[in-house]
């Protein structure tokens, strides 16, 4: 096991009483107070997030386009500079290497966040399936990442930056400054909650962390760890590589058709999806709520008339419902919102329904 | 949160407290407090009977499930049902109103191979994280 790395924030998680542990090599705080004082933070005000274990990929030059546009699965050539794109990245049976963000930065420069435990398999990938005039680069070490959610968001950021934040769509960006440091500043988040984006140089780190804190000061902004991030963007239906998304199951089977654009001329994982398409759908992954007590995890086995039908992928007691959820495959057929299911939850088979996702949106 | 000198203690972190030769059982402060937020316990039938060590039953918080040991043989008396509905009172009142089960001792002198609050608390510290 090699050893942990640190991120800029380190020392602020420790001086805020983070709880300190092990992710995707990383040592990141799980929760400063509790996992649903800071969630329901996030959902009622604002909370801070450092996010910098995720990784960033660079592409540029002549070729940049072409190759992006090869490698993932929605449609880049399309979009506009300062745009975002949610993508998988395939490989040629259709089940993910990685789910990404892609940021148009110019016409010819693309910047990829990846999940922080795949960055050397993503980036290894690349390299391996790219070809032309381009520069394709690692950049991971040259981030921090911070993440500003909740309904406050806005109101915690704009005194920092002369970027209009109300100029800035869902999934766009800007490229501008935050207290005084160059950021890329991203209307995007994994919380389903409004809320920004920030990636900047760690040099910057604790002046820009410190800024937002004080600036955030007045709407009671918290320091959120990775376990409420967790709760949130299961809430809000976002997959999470690993649990819900992995490479034994393809982008269909995992209810992300809406980023696999089968019209585009070619993209690796297209030719298995067409296929898959025309054949027609064996599993599904869909989200539920118990109806019975008990909570879903992840690797719980999913029944129906005693059968197993599936596995659970991520599952909790869900903060802002008070209900417990969860997400997982079931075999064709047992899809439909209001179809009953099982969850085999130790010695007790605990009745379930299917339900329309998201759990959570936000009222706009 | 102080550990109650009238009460018994685990390795596993349960805590006893005896009265006669019936035991109400829950998980000590230290537990809840790594446990974060409980969400969710599961509790055993009335008249089920333990071995010492046995799996009685299970506290779920938002991120982890962990089983819970029965730090003496015995036979469940009662349970508080009140955790099906408010699994929180583990965290605000551990040692109170977030007992988990009242047992009747197979045999008393297993008493004796539980930590008293001093060693407990001992014991906390030299296994801290």
């Amino acid at each position: 096991m090699s050893e942990l790395k640190k991120t800029a924030l380190y020392s602020e998680h420790v001086r805020l009483g983070g709880k300190i542990v092990p992710f995707a090599g990383y040592e990141m705080p799980v929760q400063f107070t509790s996992i649903r004082q800071e969630h329901e933070a996030v959902r009622n005000h604002v909370g801070i997030f450092d996010v910098s274990h995720m990784g960033e990929i660079l592409f540029a030059g002549k070729d940049a386009l072409k190759n992006v546009d090869h490698l993932v699965s929605n449609h880049i050539a399309k979009i506009k500079p300062f745009r975002v794109v949610y993508s998988g990245l395939l490989y040629p049976n259709g089940t993910f290497v990685d789910d990404v963000l892609v940021y148009r930065i110019r016409d010819d420069e693309f910047l990829f966040c990846v999940n922080a435990s795949n960055v050397d398999k993503d980036f290894a990938w690349m390299k391996q399936n790219v070809s032309g005039d381009l520069r394709c680069e690692n950049v991971s070490d040259r981030y921090t990442q911070i993440a500003i959610q909740g309904p406050d968001a806005g109101k915690v950021l704009q005194p920092l930056t002369r970027t209009d934040l109300n100029a800035i769509a869902y999934y766009r960006f800007q490229m501008g400054q935050v207290a005084g440091i160059d950021a890329l500043i991203s209307r995007t988040g994994y919380t389903g909650e409004y809320g920004f984006e920030l990636y900047f140089a760690p040099e910057h780190a604790i002046r820009v962390f410190q800024a937002v804190m004080e600036s955030g000061a007045p709407f009671g902004i918290t320091p959120a760890g990775l376990g409420c991030r967790d709760t949130l963007r299961l809430e809000a239906g976002m997959a999470l590589y690993g649990n819900d998304i992995d490479d034994q199951h393809t982008a269909l089977e995992a209810n992300l058709g809406w980023v696999v654009k089968l019209e585009k001329d070619e993209f690796i994982g297209k030719a298995a999806l067409v296929e898959q398409q025309t054949s027609g759908l064996k599993r599904h992954l869909v989200g539920f709520e118990m109806i019975d007590r008990g909570i879903p995890r992840h690797g719980y086995a999913i029944l129906a008339n005693g059968t197993p039908i599936g596995d659970v992928t991520s599952g909790t007691m869900s903060i802002t419902l008070n209900k417990a959820i969860g997400m997982g495959y079931v075999a064709s057929g047992f899809e439909a919102p209001g179809t009953i299911i099982q969850i085999q939850i130790r010695d007790n088979r605990v009745a379930a329904r299917v339900v329309p996702l998201p759990f959570y949106s936000r009222t706009r | 949160m102080s550990y109650p000198a009238n009460f018994k203690y685990t390795k596993d972190h349960e805590w006893l407290k005896i009265t006669g030769s019936v035991g109400v059982i829950g998980i000590t402060d230290h537990a809840q407090h790594q446990l974060g937020d409980v969400v969710f316990v599961e509790l055993p039938e009335v008249g089920r009977k333990y071995e010492k060590g046995d799996v009685y039953g299970v506290v779920e918080s938002v991120k982890a499930v962990v089983d819970c040991y029965m730090p003496v043989a015995g036979t469940i008396v009662k349970v508080n049902s009140a955790l099906e509905s408010q699994a929180d009172l583990i965290n605000s009142d551990p040692h109170g109103n977030g007992w988990m089960i009242e047992v009747e001792l197979a045999d008393l002198s297993e008493m004796q191979e539980l930590m008293d609050s001093v060693a407990y608390e001992k014991y906390l510290a030299e296994n801290a994280d």
